[in-house]
């Protein structure tokens, strides 16, 4: 069969219109509205990256109940009093008017995964194409039955979300008296930022030294050992802290005793001055709620090539809230990925496409062992067909060699990048 | 009908053959964004917060030094661990995209 360049071009256009019903529709264009639930590392790099990969073609709108974004990565610095709620507060203007999101401050009540529906706490609901959830944490009160009541959160705080609980524990260390004990729990893993707890041990240390050099640090881990970072923190301690920080694994908080401050263990209670519980959490409590698929009854479980609920199609969830990739920390920079994975996976799916088959991500987190000296754990994770999920890469990754200030301000460094690839 | 079926999934098979490196029409994009959050927006790093810029750099360039970066030749405080992360055909795609970026 001969044929010319005309009847190749004719064949073709026909060929493209029949290819486009098998899937094989390549140049099309991604339309229709996203609405992204949570402007958190994971929701704000959605909303941006959806509205900049498609020119503009596809419409988000981002619902977020806080009226400006606060970084939990940075939050122990102000804890530790050297940086301020300023310098990790971000507005979200630059989305609406530079990117173009629609953005809501409000509460999402419901969500109708069959009928593709939004509930707002304020009234009204949106319409959409593909939802995008980034609910980050909520905690289970259950396991601390003494802190349920909102007036117990008040006087015994986590800290664990960036916010008035940031600065009310910064307020407690400075009322704390010159030879008091701060105290830290720490749940089980998984939970949020694996070497935040121990950042902000050294961080509060970093301040009882100059300013109140009788106080104790006290951490109280329900894991076995150090999470994240083990040799660099541990040297840290012995170096820096001798006589501040005292590190007891294994044990696991029961129970608070919120008149006398005190952390119930399973055989003591220790008191302290400053009592600071991280409880155990989960999947924010809207994707409970919205009946996705969760594992151990806490975490998403998604599909890695779209971040997609694996129960509820049109459901793609990000950050913390997922069950995470063997070795996947639950941090801001990787939510950040997430929510690029599932902007270019939903952006091919609204364009008739499947999603990229080799999706990569990548994990970079500093802790500042002090004022200026910081560590890192790095790793790379790369999808692999077999086992359906993204694995870390053998052979890359990997910790610092010892604490620098070079890497102190790689840290300063990379939270000004990142803040500013999710909302600038 | 059945000739323009045929013709339909022989494109389809040549596009897969053509893009046996590549899947994804964007990979290249997708691979630069997982360094954005370091290196800024398609690599328009925040001047002065002291990551590099990797916006408009010439192509050979970044990639000899990625390369350097996996192979040890440059030292690092931490590229050398996330360079080992990636094959030498992702490095090339990133660079690529990088060069691309005004």
């Amino acid at each position: 069969m001969i044929i010319n360049r005309r009847d190749f071009l004719k064949a073709s256009a026909s060929a493209a219109a029949v290819a486009g019903l098998y899937g094989c529709a390549s140049g099309s264009k991604a339309s229709g509205h996203v609405v992204v639930v949570g402007g958190g590392y994971g929701g704000a790099t959605a909303a941006k990256y959806l509205r900049m990969w498609s020119q503009g073609n596809v419409q988000v709108t981002l619902v977020e109940r806080n009226a400006e974004f606060i970084s939990c990565p940075i939050s122990n610095l102000v804890i530790g009093g050297t940086k301020s709620m300023a310098d990790i507060t971000i507005s979200y203007e630059n989305l609406k008017h530079k990117w173009g999101v629609r953005v809501i401050q409000d509460e999402v009540t419901g969500i109708d995964a069959h009928a593709r529906k939004v509930k707002l706490e304020k009234g009204g609901e949106l319409s959409y194409d593909r939802l995008v959830l980034s609910p980050g944490i909520d905690f289970m009160w259950d396991q601390v039955p003494a802190l349920k009541s909102a007036e117990a959160q008040a006087k015994i705080l986590h800290a664990w979300k960036a916010g008035p609980q940031t600065v009310a524990l910064r307020k407690q260390l400075e009322d704390m008296k010159n030879g008091g004990v701060y105290a830290i729990t720490i749940p089980k893993a998984p939970y949020r930022c694996p070497p935040g707890p121990y950042e902000r041990a050294c961080l509060v240390a970093n301040y009882f030294k100059t300013e109140k050099p009788k106080s104790k640090v006290l951490i109280l881990d329900a894991n076995e050992d150090v999470q994240s970072k083990k040799g660099l923190f541990m040297k840290a301690w012995a170096d820096l802290y001798k006589d501040i920080i005292e590190y007891r694994p294994n044990s696991e908080l029961k129970d608070v005793d919120v008149a006398g401050k005190a952390a119930v263990l399973e055989f003591e209670q220790v008191k302290a001055d400053v009592l600071n519980v991280i409880p155990p959490h989960r999947a924010g409590n809207i994707a409970a709620s919205t009946g996705l698929k969760l594992i151990n009854n806490r975490w998403v479980d998604v599909n890695w090539l779209s971040m997609e609920s694996t129960n509820t199609p049109g459901v793609h969830v990000l950050g913390d809230a997922i069950f995470p990739a063997p070795t996947m920390p639950k941090s801001g920079h990787m939510a950040n990925q997430h929510g690029k994975l599932a902007a270019a996976a939903i952006l091919n799916l609204l364009a008739g496409q499947a999603p990229n088959p080799t999706p990569v991500v990548m994990n970079t987190c500093y802790s500042f062992v002090d004022g200026k000296n910081a560590i890192h754990v790095a790793s790379v994770h790369q999808y692999d067909a077999a086992t359906q999920t993204v694995q870390p890469v053998k052979g890359a990754g990997g910790v610092s060699a010892a604490r620098n200030e070079l890497e102190g301000k790689a840290a300063l460094g990379w939270a000004q990048n990142i803040w500013a690839d999710m909302l600038a | 009908m059945m000739k323009l079926f045929h013709l339909a999934a022989a494109i389809c098979l040549a596009g897969a053959a053509a893009s046996a490196t590549a899947a994804d029409p964007n990979l290249g994009r997708n691979l630069a964004a997982t360094c954005a959050n370091c290196h800024g927006t398609n690599g328009k790093a925040i001047p002065g917060a002291g990551m590099d810029a990797l916006a408009g750099m010439e192509k050979e360039k970044l990639l000899q030094k990625l390369k350097d970066f996996k192979s040890g030749a440059k030292p690092a405080t931490i590229m050398h661990q996330i360079s080992k992360g990636y094959t030498d055909e992702q490095l090339d795609l990133i660079a690529a995209y990088y060069a691309a970026q005004k």
